[in-house]
């Protein structure tokens, strides 16, 4: 698997992934607004979103008729949909794309349902790697805190009570956010994740952040222009000015 | 018991399969009928039904797009044509799934017949001819359990021009490929088209290895020949204590 850099496409994919309560949300939506604020033509894409899917998943979900096999299919269909008609043509097009959650998210979680590594990671394999993946790493108690406090009605499949890990579901919760957490470290080394510290203060993990991706990704070639130049083929030769030869040098 | 099995008397999942799943406690048998519309195929998966259950066999049947919990979305999905392919691939293997644990595996278990109007080849077929990988196919479809039979209804294209004309008078837009822009012209469509699956279904027919059956003849001769094979089928061990 590459990453889009590797695959030499003009934009580039920051993922965050990390437990319920990790702060990652938090922490890609000032991202979002940092770059948006910078003029950089930014696309924001959360897990389980794609319209079509939708009703089928929150139907599924409702009434308990999923199962670890129609789980994760279901989710990975959610996922093809963003991917193919989201993704995929903004990337080419030169945006940053932020996603909240991604293919590491269902390896994580399919595999503490019980399906098989291999069959998970083989149905994702049309999916490029980000080229930066942060981790936001807390200590189970901290993100279990942060959720039970504030919402204590928790959902049957988000508890992983399909599991049959407690008949209790802020104890099926714990159980299943800790399998899941063990995941996301195993997974750490292999998929490259920047490990974050989420257990400090918010203002100062967005601070490193900001950095890391300004270090890893140079935003100028990201930048929003307007009028917007229209695509080489239709280009005629007279006008041309700085900012297209900049496109041009965006685009390698 | 001692009766020891032919080729198919295994009862194995493709890859890895369902987890949890106790393969030995699957006593029923899952009979496949695979081919384009206008191969006879529903024809045919009637009479088999009618044969069966008069001769006190239950039966079910399955089949694509049924399942409880993405049927309609994918229809609705279908109809708009905004799917990519992956994306659809991947909601009909949901559909499949679905049915495969609420409806094949409980129905096996408890002693019945099930007959597949079609299965995970007609899937795998029309994404190979889509442009998919194929080994990403196998893994996704690992989760199949393999059928006791399958039976692959072959008909000419030409062939299934005129039934499709003489039942409907007109083309499907998906069974003639029309989403792949092979041509502009339905007609022209449907005959390329079916030929490239004709062509995807032999190159399953070496993995899977179905049997293939001579769609062009007439209805009652095909149905003679499945209802001998499916004897044969029935006798194997497994089915009746």
């Amino acid at each position: 698997m590459k990453t889009f850099a590797e695959l030499n496409f003009p934009g580039r994919l920051i993922a965050v992934e990390g437990l319920d309560g990790s702060g990652k949300s938090t922490q890609i939506y000032l991202v979002k607004r940092w770059l948006e604020a910078e003029g950089i033509k930014v696309y924001f894409s959360e897990w389980n979103s794609s319209e079509i899917v939708k009703t089928a998943t929150s139907k599924g979900k409702k009434r308990e008729l999923l199962t670890p096999t129609t789980f994760s299919l279901i989710h990975a269909t959610d996922f093809a949909d963003r991917y193919e008609r989201h993704l995929l043509p903004l990337l080419r097009a030169g945006y940053v794309v932020l996603c909240d959650r991604y293919i590491f998210t269902a390896f994580a979680r399919d595999v503490v349902r019980g399906c098989p590594p291999e069959w998970v990671r083989g149905i994702y394999n049309f999916a490029a790697l980000p080229d930066i993946t942060l981790f936001f790493k807390t200590d189970l108690e901290v993100s279990l805190n942060r959720i039970l406090e504030g919402r204590p009605k928790l959902k049957f499949f988000e508890a992983g009570m399909d599991l049959r890990l407690s008949a209790d579901p802020y104890e099926s919760f714990r159980i299943f956010q800790g399998r899941v957490l063990d995941q996301y470290i195993a997974m750490s080394d292999e998929f490259k994740f920047v490990v974050m510290d989420a257990n400090q203060n918010v203002e100062k993990q967005q601070s490193i952040v900001r950095k890391l991706v300004s270090e890893k990704i140079e935003l100028k070639k990201f930048r929003r222009r307007s009028p917007l130049p229209l695509p080489p083929a239709f280009q005629s030769p007279e006008p041309k000015n700085q900012e297209s030869d900049e496109d041009l040098a965006a685009a390698v | 018991m001692s009766n020891t099995g032919e080729k198919n008397a295994c009862r194995c999942f493709y890859g890895h399969g369902i987890p949890r799943v106790k393969l030995e406690e699957l006593a029923g048998k899952l009979i496949a009928v695979e081919g384009a519309d206008g191969s006879g195929r529903s024809t045919q998966i009637a009479r088999l039904v009618d044969w069966l259950e008069t001769g006190g066999h239950p039966t079910v049947q399955v089949g694509l797009k049924r399942s409880n919990l993405v049927s309609k979305e994918l229809e609705q999905a279908q109809k708009g044509n905004i799917l990519s392919r992956s994306t659809l691939s991947l909601f009909y293997a949901t559909d499949f799934a679905d049915q495969l644990e609420n409806i094949i595996l409980p129905a096996l278990k408890a002693g019945f017949i099930v007959l597949a109007d079609r299965y995970i080849y007609t899937l795998m077929a029309r994404d190979m001819v889509r442009g998919m990988d194929e080994s990403w196919l196998k893994n996704l479809y690992g989760i199949a359990i393999k059928p006791d039979a399958v039976f692959y209804l072959s008909v000419q294209p030409q062939e299934l021009v005129q039934r499709n004309l003489a039942k409907n008078a007109t083309l499907d837009y998906w069974e003639s490929g029309m989403d792949i822009g092979l041509s502009r012209d339905v007609f022209d469509s449907f005959v390329k088209y079916q030929t490239a699956m004709q062509g995807a279904f032999k190159k399953l027919q070496k993995t899977y290895g179905f049997t293939i059956i001579d769609g062009n003849r007439p209805v009652g001769s095909i149905t003679k020949e499945l209802r001998k094979k499916i004897r044969a089928v029935l006798a194997e061990k497994g089915n009746t204590d």
